[in-house]
């Protein structure tokens, strides 16, 4: 037994096989329990309905302009949100006194669930997809914020005090030695805040929009279509999936300083 | 064997006046007095180790010496001007690693560079003949970790030699490396020093390795209160081996005489981190 997974894991082809396979199966169950009625098609749709609508969606070409909006959203309040906390955690990382003094507020703020803001955007931004983009803000700004932080506070103290005695001033240290600790911060945590701007946008469309795919989750959920509120939720799923890679893929390129644990030392 | 140990009237390259720095106990209400009314001078040109059991505040006088941190009472002349601020005639190689992880060997050498305005290219130009004389040429491109322990090391005195400081100083540099890149180290630091004889205050707590490359040698007493016990020259001839210099008598006999003062400070040393 022990044997056989050892070799499933060395095996990447056969895994890609066996996980294939495993989705296939899932799908199956999936159509055998709503085809013979043990599960409501009503409640539980019906899979070839839900591929038959994906299939029209992407043939057709209408889900397109709604994951473009998705992704505009997403990418803008990732943008905006770890600019934004990147300059106030650098800024109360280094100013203790500010840092004191917003304390509890920022603690406060982080511990309230955001997504209740939705509403209150909607009403400030309106529909489109500035209310999207404020949401997936107020999320990732605290990601970025607490990790540009915590970067800042770990900077360790010699390779500071080794750019100070190479001549570096106050200006200097924060672009030199600041900045990029922070950022490689930032870059670790880079999953986890694309991740929340996507849910941002997501949820900010579902409660209230005029375009996105969170909007025709809520179109088709209004009418009962329990198919395409499925189909929406898969398209939605791999979108989130290829984001993902995209990510793995810039980080690599971005840490490329960081000492991988399983990497030998060079000579 | 000439070089500029007490120019007449000259004032010395570094000189520690009367230094005493306490810190906040922990725990406990109280001071933690470090190093207590120290005075040490180097002179231009001089190369100087400090010795002294661990944990006696080597690295707390080498800390003022840079201007790192202010003394609590005392003060520090370089050539002869009060120390305000960062000592920036001053070049610091520390004990552990201080290379900035996010940028390779060249942007490192670099660094002091840019800080002091120069283009990066010409810095580059620089930084790469200075990686050439400290044995790395062709690392240009590689992050700190993925160099051993020795080539950081020689990283480091590359990034501090390039700004041509007139005084060096080291903490320990060599001691977290293995027997041999140590000697081979110790050796073409004697050689890049003796290209331009900068003053050097050199810590350890390797009583071998101070004799076979300093001029003289300051044993400092076990913590708390840290203060120097003895002051020694050494007169061995230069250019020095530092593997084969150990084999000579003289040095048997400073070694002897060194390590008579320094004995019982180890032993005190031993004693108080045991509780």
């Amino acid at each position: 037994m022990r044997k056989a997974s050892t070799d499933l894991k060395t095996n990447r082809g056969l895994l890609a096989v066996y996980q294939t396979l495993l989705l296939v199966a899932l799908f199956a169950i999936w159509y055998v329990l709503t085809e013979t009625g043990v599960l409501a098609p009503f409640f539980f749709g019906k899979p070839l309905k839900v591929l038959e609508v994906i299939w029209e969606w992407f043939t057709g070409g209408k889900i397109y302009p709604h994951l473009a909006i998705t992704l505009i959203e997403t990418l803008l309040a990732f943008a905006a949100g770890s600019v934004l906390g990147l300059v106030i955690g650098l800024w109360l990382a280094l100013s203790p006194l500010a840092s004191a003094l917003s304390d509890p507020y920022i603690k406060a703020l982080n511990a309230m669930p955001r997504v209740i803001l939705a509403p209150i955007f909607a009403v400030w931004f309106g529909l489109g997809i500035t209310s999207k983009v404020a949401l997936g803000v107020t999320l990732v700004f605290f990601i970025v914020f607490f990790n540009v932080y915590q970067g800042v506070k770990e900077v360790s103290p010699v390779v500071l005090a080794n750019a100070r005695m190479l001549g570096a001033s106050k200006n200097q240290l924060l672009r030199y030695i600041y900045l990029p600790s922070a950022t490689s911060w930032v870059f670790s945590s880079l999953h986890t805040s694309v991740g929340m701007a996507f849910v941002g946008a997501v949820v900010g469309e579902y409660l209230g929009s005029a375009k996105g795919v969170g909007y025709l989750i809520l179109q088709a959920e209004g009418v009962f279509d329990i198919n395409t509120v499925f189909a929406g939720i898969l398209v939605l799923t791999v979108f989130a999936l290829l984001l993902d890679f995209a990510v793995t893929k810039i980080e690599s390129r971005l840490l490329v300083w960081r000492p991988k644990t399983a990497e030998t030392e060079a000579m | 064997m000439e070089h500029a140990q007490g120019v007449a009237g000259g004032a010395p390259a570094l000189a520690l006046e009367r230094v005493t720095c306490a810190f906040a106990a922990r725990g406990s209400e109280g001071r933690y007095i470090a190093v207590e009314d120290t005075t040490l001078a180097v002179q231009p040109g001089e190369f100087v180790s400090v010795v002294g059991p661990t944990g006696c505040g080597k690295s707390t006088l080498l800390n003022v010496a840079a201007g790192l941190l202010a003394p609590s009472s005392g003060r520090t002349l370089v050539h002869g001007a009060l120390l305000a601020g960062v000592n920036a005639r001053a070049g610091y190689m520390f004990q552990s690693d201080a290379l900035m992880p996010w940028r390779n060997a060249l942007d490192n050498v670099t660094a002091g560079l840019e800080f002091r305005g120069m283009t990066k290219a010409d810095a580059a130009g620089k930084a790469r003949a200075w990686l050439e004389r400290v044995g790395l040429t062709g690392f240009d491109d590689r992050y700190p970790h993925q160099l051993s322990g020795g080539m950081r090391k020689r990283v480091a005195l590359a990034q501090m030699l390039i700004l041509d400081p007139e005084i060096l100083l080291m903490d320990e540099p060599f001691s977290a490396l293995d027997v041999q890149t140590r000697q081979l180290m110790e050796n073409e630091l004697l050689d890049l020093w003796s290209a331009d004889r900068k003053s050097v205050l050199f810590i350890t707590h390797d009583l071998q390795e101070a004799i076979s490359l300093s001029d003289r040698v300051v044993v400092l007493s076990a913590g708390p209160a840290t203060h120097p016990l003895g002051d020694f020259a050494i007169d061995l001839p230069r250019p020095r081996d530092v593997a084969e210099i150990r084999m000579s008598p003289r040095f048997v006999e400073l070694h002897e005489a060194i390590w008579q003062v320094l004995k019982s400070e180890v032993l005190k040393g031993y004693a108080q981190s045991k509780h």
